[in-house]
This record gives structure tokens, sequence and C-alpha cells, in this order.
């Protein structure tokens, strides 16, 4: 066997910075030399541990194979037989936790950069108009599912049983299909065309969008089920912010993550007043939290234009949630870190505007339910930080509309609903539930997995 | 595309339109509001039904021109059609029979009134409503709020029309008298609705009031539309907008209600130079 060569193409990316300064897309992609160069790396394990690693099973080796013999149309294929949503895979998995880790070349430091590839193949047949041909449509089985919410998780549901022949209806609240992909993600990072891209992709294949359409409002489970849907998949995500709780949150200037997000990335407050909804810009923001959303809530501020961004998380750098990468670039535009750190009250001036942050200086104690070390308040230690506005990024639960307005589903208290892991199914005759609406806050890719083994379960119920 | 039906300004700047939205229409109840975006560009605003008639298949809103937004749907015409209509939301007007029931209108507030007092007039209760404006040609739906309610107060701030005062003043009349009412209710201008609280909150009589703080998704996600009620922070457009006027931080409602004042600002101007009516904004 040829010597396996350990040189990991890196992404070309945009200068720091400049890109600190714009919402164009942060990586620029491999050309097609780079990718083919990546690609050839992959010594094509006949045991492919790399597919063990992804919630959708990829056929890595096999996208990878064809694209390396520069087939790409049958790349394409490949991939899209197990992931209809591969360009935004591409960008925001955390591959570096699932399929890379789990390539056989991570051992030696240098797994192929199956995110890198993915993102460039889904990336050619969008470039390259579609050349992979329509899609076949199956003989319809007159059976119609209802799905709730437009998602990850809600997407990839429909997609699958859409390509089985079913009628398929896809729900959604907001205004634009994708959810926080569209709402949450910034442009910088997924850029609302690719998530647009892959909508269509996901509609072509006979799924119909409602858009602007509340369930629990507008109608209810229990109704869709009673009026013409065999089965119903909730893929609600978990959208309801969660604040501190502490004195002077309702000050001006302080905002959720999701309402920031959705002012900035949804309504594209950065592109204030060509688009109507504005945003407030700091000077001297903070952002609260650890995980994706502060880092996005964070870098959407530098870009806004902010003269200091701080990220104030509570435990120290190895415990924090966001992906590496994602940090990596974050610390290169000059985001700051004020690590063991965590608010006890804002402070606020005679207009209600936030002007200040009494913080706590944090200690690691033992570890706690979730494994990391649980940060503990040093007494005496308050100090206040300077800021015009902050950022609460504490992560979310499930918005308790649906539960609340549908009889018999079993919720935790969390507000997450209860399912069979391997199924989805929920306590509640034809009632799949999946993603982030099941687990709290998770990935992309695990609410895809979710929506995927709904959708089979589903399929078996039809037959049925 | 929801397609505007009618159209008609009922006074100078503010105007009613019937829209098609067969859905909205089918669960619409009194008290909740819709989520209303022009296009592509614009802004999500949210507004209260006024009216709506499920066999038609249609909904009614009255609003005011006050900002960008507000302008640029009062430069549309019957025919044309707005991007998304996004509704019912919020939780309807809670209905019972309680007795003897004041709904309170102020300026725009007389719209959203309406059908409340409407439904609490089925629920067999006897209401009387005060309706209130700045001046005589700034009143409308005099008539449909006489024809739901069993005694009609009018008042103009200027007295050109009515009688000469501010709606609290026959408010607290009501309260003295013999009869004291069971419920208030009171829409209109947040600064409106703050003095009938203050008002009734002596007399111990329940208040209710639709609180209009800004918002962006009108689902309970992002929480823009946060107040305070009885020192607990709730989200209006999931846990109202209908409060106990008594238990507001109506100083933290109107904060925050300021936010955005700059950069609404901006927006009204930009728009106005390119429609070439740049004038002094007006607020
Ligand atoms: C800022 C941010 C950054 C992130 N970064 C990453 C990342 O880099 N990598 C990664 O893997 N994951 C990331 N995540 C997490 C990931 O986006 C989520 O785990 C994933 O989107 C969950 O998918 P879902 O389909 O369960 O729900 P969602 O994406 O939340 O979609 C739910 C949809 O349902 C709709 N809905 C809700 N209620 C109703 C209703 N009553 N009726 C109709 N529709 C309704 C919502 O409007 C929404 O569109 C990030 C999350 C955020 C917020
Ligand atoms: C539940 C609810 C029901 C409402 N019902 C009605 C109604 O039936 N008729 C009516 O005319 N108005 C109603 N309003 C107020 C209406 O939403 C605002 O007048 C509108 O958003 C102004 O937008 P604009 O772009 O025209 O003005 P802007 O220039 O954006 O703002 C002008 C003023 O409106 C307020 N405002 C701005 N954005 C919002 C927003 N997103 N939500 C709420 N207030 C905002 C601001 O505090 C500001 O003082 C309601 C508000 C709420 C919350
Ligand atoms: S979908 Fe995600 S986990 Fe699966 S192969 Fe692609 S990047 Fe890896
Ligand atoms: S484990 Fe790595 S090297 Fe092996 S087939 Fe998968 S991607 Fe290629
Ligand atoms: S408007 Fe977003 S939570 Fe109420």
């Amino acid at each position: 066997m040829a010597k396996v060569s350990l040189n990991r193409i890196p992404m070309p990316r945009q200068d720091p910075l400049a890109r600190s300064k714009n919402f164009n897309e942060v990586a620029l992609g491999y050309t097609l030399e780079q990718a083919q160069v990546e690609a050839a790396r992959c010594i094509q394990c006949p045991k492919r541990t790399c597919t063990e690693g992804c919630p959708v099973e990829v056929d890595i080796p096999g996208f990878i194979k064809a694209l390396r013999e520069g087939n790409m149309p049958e790349a394409v294929k490949v991939l899209k037989d197990k992931n209809a949503l591969p360009g935004i895979c591409g960008r925001v998995c955390p591959q570096e936790t699932q399929c890379e880790l789990k390539c056989v070349l991570d051992k030696k430091g240098a797994p192929i950069a199956i995110g890198r590839l993915e993102r460039f193949v889904a990336d050619w047949e969008v470039a390259n108009l579609k050349a992979v041909g329509a899609v076949t449509k199956p003989a319809p089985t007159g059976k119609k599912v209802a799905i709730i919410g437009s998602g990850p998780a809600g997407l990839t549901a429909a997609a699958d049983l859409a390509k089985m022949g079913h009628s398929v209806t896809i729900f959604e609240a907001l205004h634009v299909a994708g959810g926080v992909l569209m709402y949450g993600i910034p442009e910088f990072r997924l850029p609302k065309d690719i998530v647009q891209n892959e909508v269509q992709y996901v509609a072509s294949l006979g799924v119909k969008l409602a858009l602007d359409s509340v369930i629990g409002k507008i109608t209810t489970i229990d109704e869709l089920l009673k009026d013409s849907y065999q089965a119903v998949f909730l893929g609600t995500g978990a959208g309801l912010p969660m604040f501190l709780n502490i004195p002077g949150e309702n000050l001006n200037g302080v905002y959720s993550a999701n309402e920031f997000l959705t002012r900035v990335n949804l309504m594209k407050a950065y592109r204030f007043p060509e688009y109507d909804t504005p945003v407030k810009i700091g000077k001297k923001v903070a952002v609260i939290g650890g995980g994706n959303v502060a880092m996005d809530a964070a870098r959407c501020a530098l870009r806004l234009g902010a003269d200091v961004v701080n990220i104030v998380y509570r435990r120290s750098e190895a415990e924090m949630p966001a992906r590496r990468e994602e940090v990596e670039n974050a610390k290169e535009e000059g985001i700051q870190f004020k690590f063991l750190t965590n608010p006890k009250r804002f402070l606020g001036n005679q207009q209600n505007w936030v002007t200040g942050m009494e913080c706590f200086e944090m200690t690691l104690g033992e570890p706690d339910a979730s494994g990391r070390r649980r940060p503990v308040v040093k007494p005496g230690s308050e100090f206040v930080m300077d800021v015009d506005e902050v950022v609460v990024a504490l992560g979310t639960t499930p918005n308790p509309l649906i539960a609340s307005t549908t009889k018999g589903l079993e919720t935790t208290s969390h507000g997450t609903v209860v399912t069979d892991e391997a199924t989805g199914k929920t306590v509640k005759p034809g009632v799949w539930a999946g993603g982030d609406i099941v687990t709290g806050s998770a990935t992309v890719i695990s609410a895809m997995g979710a929506g995927r083994r709904a959708a089979k379960t589903i399929a078996e119920f039809l037959k049925g | 595309m929801y397609k505007i039906l009618v159209r008609e300004e009922l006074v100078p700047h503010i105007h009613l339109f019937k829209v098609a939205a067969p859905e909205v229409a089918a669960r619409a109840q009194a008290g909740q509001f819709v989520v209303v975006r022009i296009d592509e560009k614009g802004e999500r605003i949210p507004l209260t039904l006024a009216d709506w008639d499920s066999k038609e298949g249609t909904v009614t809103i009255v609003f005011m021109e006050v900002g960008t937004t507000s302008y640029r749907l009062g430069a549309l015409k019957s025919g044309d059609s707005i991007a998304n209509f996004i509704g019912p939301l919020g939780l309807p007007t809670h209905m019972e029979k309680f007795g003897t029931v004041v709904c309170v209108g102020g300026g725009l507030g007389v719209a959203p009134i309406a059908p409340i007092a409407r439904g609490l007039k089925q629920k067999g209760n006897k209401v009387i409503s005060i309706m209130g404006a700045r001046s005589k040609n700034l009143m409308f739906w005099e008539n449909e709020l006489r024809r739901v309610s069993d005694e009609l107060i009018v008042t103009t701030d200027d007295g050109t029309y009515g009688r000469k005062a501010l709606v609290t003043e026959p408010l607290k009349e009501l309260l003295q008298g013999t009869k004291k009412p069971d419920l208030v209710v009171a829409i209109g201008p947040s600064i409106m609705m703050k003095f009938c609280a203050k008002t009734t909150e002596p007399f111990g009589v329940k208040t209710i009031v639709s609180l209009n703080p800004i918002m962006v998704d009108g689902t309970g996600m992002c929480g823009a539309c946060r107040v305070s009620v009885g020192g607990v922070t709730r989200f209006v457009c999931v846990d109202g907008p209908d409060f106990d006027g008594h238990q507001v931080d109506w100083d933290l409602l109107f904060a925050r209600q300021r936010i955005y004042l700059d950069e609404e600002k901006r927006s009204l101007q930009q728009w106005q130079c390119a429609r070439q009516t740049c004038t002094e904004v007006q607020k």
C-alpha cells in the first residue's frame, strides 16, 4: 500500500481583519484540485468506521471515491442518498466529534476532511445547475403526513417520507423554512442561499410547505390527525430562550440570543435600513455563555461594529461546548474571553439602558451531572464590567405551545417531549417527534438523524 | 400572499384593511393579534384583530401610521397583497358573565375594544363603553361600538365632540356611582391604559389592559416582548396581550418601547425621502 499522506488540506478562509467587518462566509471552500488532493488521502477502508460516526450514515468512502475519480454527479448522488442537506452539514456538523473522529486517520492526527469534501460536493451541485437531473417521483401511496417545524429534523423526515411516495406537508410558524438554520446560525457561517437551496430540494421531492402556520394556534395536532393526516412528526425544536433571572435583565440593551440572532439573521438587521428591522449596535458588548450560540452572537456583534466583545463564561476554556473551530475563528477575529466569570446583576441608567454588569469570579469544584466540573462562586470577588449591550446565550428549551395544546403527550421537567429513542415514537398514537424538541438544544445532524429514524417507523406504520 | 379586499381611511392616518386570511379567520377570537410583514425587506409588526368573518374568510385590522411599516401599509391599495399575515396569536380575552363591565377605547383602541365589548355582551354582561379621541376629526366606529354596548360615553380632549374630558373622568364617575362595575377593560395608548389602571386601583376594580411592547416573532421565541407583571417577567405575545393593569410595571414598558427610537426615525426618513415626501418626521 502506498504511503498515506497526512497532509490535511487546510480550508481557505477570509482574512480575519477583513471578515470581522462583513457578513460574507468565513470559510471559502476547496477548489476542485484541493478537494481531489484531500479525497486522494482516503484509504477506502473496508470497515468504513467513518460512516459509523455519522448519525445519518452517509456512505463516506463512496462519495469520496466518486469525487476522486472526478465523477461529480455520482458523488452528489451517493451523498444525497443519505443526506438531503449536505451543503448545510458540510458547514456546521461538528465533524471533529463525529465522522472525522471515527476516521482511521484520526489516530494519526490527520482525519480526512469529510465535512469540507461534503461541502465541496454540495456546492458543486449548486454551481452546476443541478446537473444530477430531476428526481424521479415514486408512485403516490395516498397516505398523508404532517410535519410540524421546518428545521433539519422536519426537513429530513419530510424528504424521506416524500421519497417513499407519501403526501407530506410541513407546517412552519415563521415566514421562511429552515428553523435555526435561518434564524440562528449567521450568514457568515451558513449562507442563507445554501439553506434555501436545500429547502427547495426538499420541496422538489413533492413536499408542500405551509409557512406562517403556527400549530397550536391555527390548528392543533389532534385536529390534524382527525381531519386528514395519518401521522404527525413534531420537529418544532427548542425555541424558548432561557434567561439568568437576575436583577436588571429587562433593561434596554439586554437581548436574548434568540432575539439578537433573529433580528440579525432572519430579519437581516445587518442591512438596516435597507431591511427594515433594526438591531442595537453596542460599543462594549458582553455575550454570556460558552456554546455555538454565544460564539455566533459575539461574532455578529463584532461585525455590526462593536469596539469590544467579551464572551463571559462561568467555567474554563476546556469546558466550553462550542465547536473548537469556531472558538479559534472567534479568537482570530478579536473576540475576547472572560472565563470563570458569571453575572450577578445588570446595572442601568435613568433611561433604563444597561451600563454595567456586576460579575462574580468563579472556581471549578466537583464534577456535576453533566460530567463537567461545577462552577462555584468565589466569595467577595464581585467586580463591574462596563457594557452597553448584553446578549444572554444560555440555551433554550422547547416552546410549550405544542405540548400545551396536544392531548396525551408526555413531557419532561425541561419541557422536552418523551419518545422511544430508536423510533422517535411518542406515547400518543400517530405522533412522532425528533430533534431539539426531544433532546433540548443539540446539533443539526442529530436532529436529522432523529428525523430519519422517525420517517422509517412512520413508513412502517403507514403500511400496516 | 394575503390580499387586501377592502381598504378604508377611517380618519387621517388611521386605516382599516379587510384581508383575505381564511385560516386566521377560522380561529380568531377577541383580544388576539396577527403579525404582519409587508414584503421581503419588511419588519414583522403585531396588529390586533378588529373584526373577522369565518364564513367569508376575512380578517379586519385597523392601524395608525406611526412609523415605516405602518406608513408603508397605509400606502397600499385594495387589491394589493401583504406577504405574511400570521395568527391568530396571543391568548383571547377571558370572557364570562362578570356583571357590569366598562370597556374603554382610547384613540385607535376603539377598534380592538369593539369585538371584546361584543363578546362580553353576548356573555350576558351589561356593557358600558367609553370612547375617547383627541378631537372630533379623529373619531371612528362610534356606531360600531354603540351597537355592542348598553351605554356609550364619548369624550374628546378638546371638546369638539361629546364630552370635553379624558376617558378617565367618566370612568372615575362610574366607579364612584351607586353600581360599581365588576370589571374594566381598557385598550389604547399605553399611557391611557396606565391612567385607567391608576383610576380603578383605589376602587379595587379589576382592570384588564392589552399591552403593546415591541415584538419580533410573536410566538414566544425571542423575548423582545417581555414585560414585568406583578414582579414576574412575562412574554406578552404568548402570556398576553391581556394583563392585570394594576400589576404592570408601566415604566419598564414605556422604556422598552423606546429602544429603537433613533433607528425608527432614520428608517422613516429614508422611506419618505425615497418617495419624495421628505418632511419633518411625524411623531
Ligand atoms: C445560534 C445557533 C448556532 C448553532 N450552531 C450549530 C452548529 O454549528 N452545528 C450544529 O450541528 N448545530 C448548531 N446549532 C444547533 C442546531 O441548529 C439545532 O440543534 C437544530 O437546528 C435543531 O433542529 P430541529 O429541526 O430540531 O429544530 P429547529 O431548527 O429549531 O427548527 C424548528 C422549527 O419549528 C418551528 N416551530 C416551532 N414551533 C412551531 C409551531 N407551534 N408550529 C409550527 N412551527 C413551529 C420553528 O419556527 C422552527 O422553524 C446551533 C443553534 C443555534 C441557535
Ligand atoms: C399585541 C399588539 C397589538 C397591536 N395592535 C395594534 C393595532 O391594532 N393597531 C395599531 O395601529 N397598532 C397596534 N400595535 C402597535 C403596532 O404594532 C406598532 O404601531 C407598529 O409596530 C409600528 O411599526 P412602524 O414600523 O410603523 O413604526 P416604528 O417606527 O417601528 O415605531 C413607532 C412606534 O411603534 C412602536 N413599535 C415599533 N415596532 C414595534 C413592534 N414590532 N411591535 C410593537 N410596537 C412597535 C415603537 O415603540 C414606536 O414607538 C400593536 C402592538 C402590539 C404589541
Ligand atoms: S453529515 Fe455530518 S457527520 Fe455525517 S458525514 Fe457529513 S459532516 Fe460527517
Ligand atoms: S475511515 Fe477515513 S480513510 Fe477510511 S474510508 Fe473513512 S474517511 Fe476514508
Ligand atoms: S415577540 Fe418574540 S417572544 Fe414575544
